[in-house]
């Protein structure tokens, strides 16, 4: 097959990455066989990963660091929610949260992105945490304080064609890998594409692509808005996991959780804030095991990283094991 | 002659100091003009306002029949203007084709289509080998940009400024930095460009050896307003214009 | 509203607005010389909220030492952010020094859990602050002028240190041009750091100054450089009038929003940010 010998022929690091991606494909499919913990960690690692690979599209894509993702990821999650309770079609919940998001990222896009850099970040912020102060304070329709709870895990029904019952967590786990797998590589193909190279032009320099004969400001809402979307398609598949929404997921601090697992993995890969995402909940669990002081661990991290360590890991891997492993096979005459 | 842009009393200031100060300025189709002057004179401020990278404070700009004052840069871009900088502008992460790809793309209105891959368009493939092979750059079309040395970023510049197909060109320093045998390079690229694809190429330029060979037209900035301007000769021996560069006090 | 509600709620906005302009002048003034907008600002001011706790109650210093030792603790806090950690990475990306602040932030909050546990701490007012005056014949704490009155003070002691003195010209002088600055022979990493410490204790002054009216919690910090961003948007990023303009707007605001509307009194604060953003993007008084 043509892409075998392809492969074949390319270089160690497309040969890893290839190894890895399969490794990764089949370890995921089995993950129902470790249990319902291993399943709700796992869930919660794949929905991570679409956050942070949207928030990616921005920050290292577009030259944009926003602090507020989480609006987006809280929107889609509470209108899923909302529909949940009054129309158990798990397509409706997704597709009305995922739209949602995205409007309210047109929104929100359009009054930050003719800023730049700083002010860019501050405004995501603070428009970040007025939506959660609106879902905070709308308690007839949020719950407030209290979040939304009872939502049921409605099952997937496209009237005439399929009806899955989502109630067994290894359904609705398989349900998620595969929209997150969708979602990811919808981005993929966008940072692939004609856009992705405007994009990426407009992080190298703004004046350049306007002077091409582009609006720097449209393409910029584009990206934010596609970045919403991710957001709001991770929030609306959060939700029916644990069948609540609470305000905490529009709070900034979750916006940084996207921001870390990224910068852990590399920013500036893209793969890398899959692999950061997968390493968060890692460390996350076994650093709760020893302390009570997650965000102290996180903050050391976050200065460890960017004092030293900007690239992530996969930056690390590229780096100093890859170049380990090459010469280990030229000592083997490979 | 076609009047092609046409600058009627345009004006700048920087707070108190007066960069731009009542500038009128024909430019003619295909007329190779030349802009020269003394540090501080004026003339990038001048493109940039030209190119709408900054908005006049008072004036009215033209370009073939439209008024322009009021447009965005990109808006100008799509009428047919475009420039290169005099500091080099290029997209560093980016590899050498793909800076030219977003041009092309953008001229051809496909530069938003998300699934669309640039490198598997026809008609975008062709277009950029044909630029790299005008500049001279075909053996570096993989490279990435930051890693080329200056002279061949400076071509890069040129390169994406024709990209866009303009009517007019403005090219802010283009020799800057170049050795001899690349100043003949860029200086035989504008005579093709000019005569191939119908350009009208305005430069900025310190180098007078370019300056008298390219230009059709020499224009002489001097503190905000120009000077005078005549055919390169003319210019040439100019007693104002020396004065000027040199300092020297010319009897009157 | 009545003429006597209208002056009441004025003076209230108007204390309000100084805790606001005490934290948004070190951002500011921090932003306009370094070029750093530092996000655990917020942290600061809750910092010197629990600095001034542990002086004035567990120590139990004098009010006005507290206040004046737990500003020093801030400043000291964040010379040690700004020489051992942000000045390693000033020739790399904003976003990264933004991200640093960050962690900051996360350091900070747990750091607060640590050391002064999670529960909402309010120390006793101080005798001699603790009354009332009679305005518009109505019972105003006392607490709240002695507020205004200190917001005054470093208002007009930054007027004079940044207008009158050598020192203030070198600032002034840094923030417009650095490079010319370090040209002209100032000690632009020194300078760095002395700035960075007292905006940071600005802010530990504000948190200081609100120990006896607001619970303070290590989640304060969060949500008062919220309110910090919006001030300085508002006024004009790197504005320092502006960020006295944006303190009272804000101030005021929530004060009268208290009254007017009071479930959307929060909501209010972000839809003046946003009719700014959309009508004067560079803030009321520009800004950079």
């Amino acid at each position: 097959m043509k892409s075998w010998t392809a492969l074949t022929k390319a270089g160690l690091q497309t040969r890893l990455a290839a190894a890895a991606g399969a490794a990764l494909a089949v370890a995921l499919l089995i993950i129902p066989l470790f249990g319902d913990y291993v399943i709700w960690l796992t869930a919660n690692m794949l929905i991570l990963a679409l956050f942070a690979v949207g928030f990616n599209l921005l920050f290292s894509f577009t030259g944009l660091l926003s602090f507020g993702q989480a609006a987006f990821f809280a929107v889609g999650g509470y209108v899923c929610a909302l529909i949940l309770l009054a129309v158990p079609s798990l397509l409706l919940g997704v597709v009305g949260g995922v739209v949602a998001a995205g409007v309210v990222a047109l929104i929100i896009g359009f009054l930050c992105v003719r800023h730049t850099e700083i002010y860019f970040a501050m405004l995501t912020l603070a428009f970040g945490m007025m939506i959660h102060s609106i879902i905070w304070k709308w308690r007839a329709v949020t719950g407030g304080d209290d979040g939304l709870v009872g939502v049921p895990r409605a099952p997937l029904e496209i009237p005439g064609l399929l009806s899955i019952d989502m109630a067994d967590l290894e359904r609705y786990y398989y349900f998620v890998l595969l929209l997150v797998v969708l979602g990811i590589f919808a981005i993929w193909r966008v940072v692939r594409s004609s856009l992705g190279l405007t994009l990426q032009g407009i992080r190298d320099s703004e004046s350049r692509v306007t002077f091409i004969g582009l609006s720097v400001m449209k393409y910029r809402l584009i990206a934010f808005t596609i970045a919403g979307l991710a957001s709001g398609l991770a929030g609306a598949l959060m939700v029916p996991l644990g069948r609540s929404a609470s305000p905490a997921i529009a709070n900034w601090t979750f916006s940084a959780e996207p921001v870390i697992a990224t910068m852990l993995g590399g920013a500036f890969t893209f793969a890398g804030p899959i692999v950061g995402s997968f390493l968060f909940y890692i460390i996350k669990e076994i650093v709760v095991i020893f302390t009570g002081y997650w965000m102290m661990t996180l903050g050391i991290i976050v200065l460890a990283m960017v004092l030293g360590f900007r690239g992530g890991v996969v930056s690390v891997i590229q780096r100093q094991l890859l170049p380990l492993l090459e010469r280990r096979r030229n000592d083997l005459g490979g | 002659m076609v009047a092609l842009f046409h600058a009627q009393g345009v004006r700048k200031t920087f707070g108190e100091f007066v960069a731009i100060n009542d500038v009128d300025m024909m430019l003619e189709k295909v007329v190779l003009t030349s802009i020269i002057g003394p540090n501080g004179a004026g003339k990038t401020t001048l493109i940039n306002l030209f190119t709408g990278k900054l908005p006049c404070d008072s004036g009215r700009l033209v370009f073939d029949g439209t008024d322009i004052t009021g447009l965005t840069p990109h808006q100008r871009v799509h009428l047919g203007i475009s420039r290169s900088f005099q500091v080099t502008n290029i997209l560093q992460q980016m590899t050498v084709a793909q800076n030219l790809q977003l041009p092309v793309l953008a001229r051809l209105g496909r530069a938003g289509r998300p699934f669309a891959r640039p490198d598997r368009d026809p008609d975008v493939r062709a277009e950029v080998e044909s630029l790299l092979s005008d500049i001279g750059l075909a053996k570096a079309r993989d490279v990435r940009a930051k890693a080329l040395p200056h002279g061949d970023q400076r071509l890069l510049e040129i390169g994406m400024a024709i990209a866009c197909r303009p009517r007019l060109c403005f090219l802010d320093e283009p020799c800057s930095g170049m050795n001899p045998g690349e100043r003949a390079q860029v200086q035989e690229l504008i005579r093709k460009l000019t005569k191939l694809r119908d350009v009208t190429f305005v430069i900025i330029e310190h180098d007078m050896d370019v300056v008298f060979a390219l230009s059709d037209r020499v224009i002489v900035m001097h503190q905000g307003k120009v000077l005078t301007e005549g055919k390169p000769e003319a210019i040439r021996n100019h007693a104002g214009v020396k004065e000027i560069y040199l300092g020297e006090e010319v009897g009157d | 509203m009545t003429f006597e509600a209208l002056v009441y709620q004025g003076l209230i906005g108007l204390s309000l607005a100084m805790y606001l302009w005490l934290l948004a002048a070190g951002l500011t003034i921090a932003f306009g010389v370094l070029g750093v907008v530092n996000f655990a600002h917020g942290s600061l001011y809750m910092l010197g909220g629990y600095f001034a706790f542990t002086f004035y109650l567990t120590l139990q210093m004098n009010f006005w030492l507290s206040l004046l030792l737990a500003a020093v603790s801030g400043g000291v806090i964040g010379l040690i952010m700004e020489r051992f950690f942000l000045r390693f990475i000033y020739h790399l990306d904003l976003a990264y020094q933004i991200l640093l602040t960050f962690g900051f932030v996360l350091i900070f909050a747990d750091a607060a859990r640590i050391f002064w546990g999670g529960i909402p701490l309010i120390p006793p007012m101080p005798e001699i602050l603790d009354s009332t005056v009679s305005i518009v014949g109505r019972p105003f704490p006392v607490y709240n002028l002695f507020v205004i009155f200190v917001g005054i003070a470093v208002s007009a002691l930054l007027w004079l240190l940044l207008d009158k003195t050598s020192w203030g010209e070198t600032v002034r002088a840094s923030a417009s041009d650095r490079e010319m600055a370090s040209a002209l022979g100032v000690n632009i990493p020194r300078l760095f750091t002395v700035v960075f410490s007292f905006a940071a204790m600005l802010a530990a002054l504000s948190g200081a100054l609100g120990t006896p009216v607001r619970a303070m919690t290590p989640g304060i910090g969060t949500s008062v450089i919220i309110d910090v961003f919006i001030v300085t948007v508002i006024g004009g990023l790197g504005n320092l009038p502006g960020a006295f303009v944006g303190a009272l707007i804000i101030g005021l605001m929530k004060a009268y929003g208290v009254l007017l509307f009071p479930d959307a009194d929060l909501f209010m604060t972000y839809l003046i940010m946003a009719l700014v953003l959309l009508f004067r993007p560079k803030g009321l008084l520009g800004g950079r």
